[in-house]
């Protein structure tokens, strides 16, 4: 099997499925409970939340451990949406965000919220001066993903950030889902006030995720109880699923320390390999993340390819794996401005950091033989 | 190029006469034993400065915790060239564009070795020269830079350093004795260990607990406390007084408006029995005048009667917002304020005498005899030592 949707999720790393496994038999207490079994396994979730926070750089009580990037992203989005609305009903968004952030909007405007969807360059990028130029007295939030799902493109975080710092009043948030492990991304005194983790796009597990929230800062919680996670989120901890989450943190930053460059060269390998096919078009731009590529090959139907592809055990992606259910074209792409013809034929590559040259190689061919099939069926 | 030597300028030490040497020595222990975890790197004492050689270690996590090691005054990241002026420039180069959104700069040159040809000043004037011609957008400003780059020719070599980092002052620990510290689990005590660390005191500890009035979770605030103290010095020694029998009886048997007062000498004789045991010479508290009714002049008084020990109260004059700043910055103040029953919070009496008379202590001390009860209390003390990371957090630390 060659595995090439790591965007859409990864494989756990057996230390996290080793982690997971040892921490459910044995530190199984409710970390509420007072008994001293309880209290093992709250001291064992206050490591974590300390780990996580050294290897982000920040203070233990700014991590709110989560079940993924969606829920990190509405608590984010919503959470302060409905804090702060005294203060203004203007959010700032991209035209490229994950649903989670952009149905999120959505749902706020329903509420009454006002809702900017920034437009993107034909790179894929938000223009820093465009956010500025969109900031109102009324705008409470900003919400631009760190590496797009799709695309791979990079957002001037590091700049929104020092915007986002000259108005004290408003919340800067970062879906970082796709950049963590990938490019550094630092979050003290970076304007970032709240930023998503997904475990399992890290190769942790599903149902687990972190939400840094910086100091001091006020939301509504949208699931109220025991008040759990500084209230920031109710409900029994999940520290089997947190502490697994802190080792594929772990494991991931040293991988990104070490490796990335072997991964951003594999990535350029396999563009150069999808380069010489005559009828792909590469539509990831230069400035990149180092594990995504997005291709089109016009006039296939991208579905086709990629059960051609599964047959042989080669498995890619359409669009992003979660909004794949909807018919029709990329909406990332086609705010990016490609054509219908190449925005609805997208197809997406994603490696991770043990993809060799073999399997780049395996899977071009593949592609390749696949490509002149299917043109012999339709020519 | 790249910065390859962190170097750490002496506080206090620098000012000793004759013992400097034992200064120096302690403190390099303790930057050796709090930069274990980094085997590459060089250390290297001198009679004014220490420095470390990084042999390409990240030199930002080894900042991070000699910043809290006490003798230090500043650190600094520098880099080694031989005494040469090409090296020198290109040194002085690469500290300016390493610094980060500086855009204005002054060059302080100092020539410590005489043999070198050029004089500080010609130093500063080719320098500035060197970088204002092979940069763009820096300027020179001798006031009030954004960057000053130090240079300094020494016997061996030039170090070159730009921005100070103030590191954590004082002494070094272990350079001036024991203390035996009383610890609650409240925000004051931590800080007043932590006062007297600065001055180069190592710390035991003592805490009484009385359980099952108090449970595990205050057992461990306590734990968590001292590890975070020993984040200033090494492993600190904890001795846990079983409180239970003796609180009871105290509670029951004294009148409430002195139970109290009784309490507090009782633990006194306890700390001074163990200081004794373990050759400490005096104790410690974080009491602040006034704060509340154990902390009178009045009451005060009554306590310290029981211990011809030196009592240090290194937060006698300090209000609560300073006892609290400064346990905020020490990262204590997170775990004392933790919702958990301490010995002191039970058994309390509502209206604790805030003047106790001395005759009448005595007076209703002597209607009972504590003698078999506290040799049974001290003969149950258990000791646990905490270090950075004790047993239990390793097997944490294979799960995370």
């Amino acid at each position: 099997m060659i595995y090439l949707d790591n965007s859409a999720t990864t494989k756990p790393f057996p230390e996290v499925l080793d982690s997971f496994k040892q921490v459910t038999e044995k530190y199984y207490g409710n970390p509420s409970s007072i008994h001293r079994f309880g209290a093992d396994a709250e001291r064992l979730l206050s490591k974590a939340r300390q780990q996580a926070a050294q290897l982000m750089q920040v203070h233990a009580e700014e991590i709110v451990f989560t079940s993924g990037g969606t829920e990190g992203n509405n608590v984010a989005i919503k959470g302060i949406a409905l804090a702060h609305q005294n203060r203004g009903k203007h959010i700032i968004t991209s035209q490229i965000e994950h649903p989670s952030v952009f149905e999120a909007c959505r749902s706020l405007e329903e509420l009454g919220f006002t809702v900017t969807y920034l437009p993107v360059n034909t790179d894929g990028v938000v223009a820093a001066l465009d956010v500025k130029r969109a900031i109102t007295k009324e705008t409470i939030l900003i919400s631009i993903m760190h590496v797009n799902n799709e695309l791979g493109s990079i957002q001037p975080i590091q700049q929104i950030g020092e915007i986002a710092k000259q108005y004290p009043k408003l919340f800067f948030h970062v879906d970082n889902v796709q950049g963590f492990g990938k490019i550094p991304q630092k979050l003290e005194n970076s304007g970032i006030d709240l930023c998503t983790i997904s475990g399992h796009k890290i190769h942790g597990l599903k149902g687990t995720g972190l939400l840094y929230v910086k100091k001091n800062t006020k939301i509504f919680p949208l699931f109220d109880g025991g008040g759990q996670e500084g209230n920031y989120r109710s409900g029994t901890e999940n520290v089997a699923g947190a502490v697994s989450l802190v080792k594929a943190m772990r494991l991931i930053l040293d991988k990104q320390s070490r490796e990335v460059e072997n991964l951003t060269e594999r990535t350029a390998l396999l563009i150069k390999k999808l380069e010489q096919i005559n009828t792909v078009i590469i539509n990831t731009p230069n400035q990149r993340a180092p594990h995504i590529v997005n291709i089109s090959v016009p006039d296939y139907k991208p579905e086709v390819i990629i059960h051609a592809l599964g047959e042989k055990e080669i498995y890619i992606s359409t669009k992003a794996a979660c909004s794949s259910k909807k018919p029709d074209e990329s909406a990332v792409l086609s705010a990016c401005g490609f054509n219908k013809n190449i925005s609805e034929s997208a197809l997406r590559i994603s490696l991770n950091y043990q993809t060799t040259e073999k399997e780049i190689e395996l899977f071009c061919q593949s592609l390749t033989e696949t490509i002149q099939q299917l043109s012999e069926v339709m020519g | 190029m790249k910065y390859d030597y962190i170097l750490m300028r002496y506080g206090e030490i620098a000012l000793k006469g004759r013992n400097r040497k034992k200064f120096i020595h302690r403190l390099h222990e303790n930057v050796l034993g709090k930069l274990k975890e980094f085997p590459a790197i060089k250390i290297k004492s001198d009679r004014d400065r220490m420095y470390i050689l990084l042999n390409g270690e990240n030199p930002e996590p080894i900042i991070t915790k000699c910043k809290n090691i006490f003798g230090i005054q500043s650190i600094s990241l520098a880099i080694k060239v031989e005494n040469d002026e090409i090296q020198i420039k290109q040194a002085a180069l690469h500290a300016l564009t390493e610094a980060i959104g500086a855009k204005t700069f002054k060059i302080t040159a100092k020539r410590i070795n005489k043999k070198f040809p050029i004089g500080s000043q010609e130093m500063n004037q080719i320098l500035g020269g060197h970088l204002l011609s092979n940069t763009d957008g820096y300027t020179v400003d001798v006031h009030y830079p954004d960057v000053e780059i130090n240079v300094e020719t020494r016997e061996d070599a030039t170090y070159i350093t730009s921005n100070k980092i103030l590191g954590a002052g004082g002494l070094p620990v272990g350079t001036a004795g024991k203390t035996l510290l009383l610890l609650s689990g409240g925000i004051d005590s931590p800080v007043a260990g932590y006062m007297t660390m600065k001055r180069g005191v190592q710390l035991e500890i003592i805490h009484f607990h009385s359980p099952p009035f108090t449970n595990d979770r205050a057992k461990q605030k306590v734990f968590d406390l001292a590890e975070q103290l020993t984040s200033f010095g090494g492993k600190i020694k904890i001795h846990m007084v079983p409180f239970t029998n003796l609180q009871q009886r105290i509670y029951s048997e004294i009148p409430h408006g002195y139970s109290m007062t009784v309490m507090r000498r009782v633990m006194m004789k306890i700390s001074e029995a163990v200081a004794k045991k373990e050759k400490i010479l005096s104790l410690t508290t974080g009491e602040s005048l006034g704060q509340v009714a154990s902390q009178t002049m009045e009451s005060m008084n009554a306590i310290n009667d029981v211990t011809n020990y030196p009592i240090l109260r290194p937060l006698i004059a300090m209000d609560k917002e300073e006892i609290i700043t400064v346990s905020q910055k020490i990262n204590t103040y997170d775990i004392s304020i933790r919702p958990y029953e301490d010995c002191c919070t039970i058994f309390v009496p509502s209206s604790p005498k805030t003047k106790p008379r001395k005759e009448k202590v005595l007076q209703f001390e002597s209607a009972m005899d504590f003698t078999e009860d506290l040799k049974n209390t001290i003969n149950q003390i258990e000791v646990v030592e905490i270090t950075k990371a004790s047993k239990e957090d390793d097997e944490f630390s294979d799960l995370l």
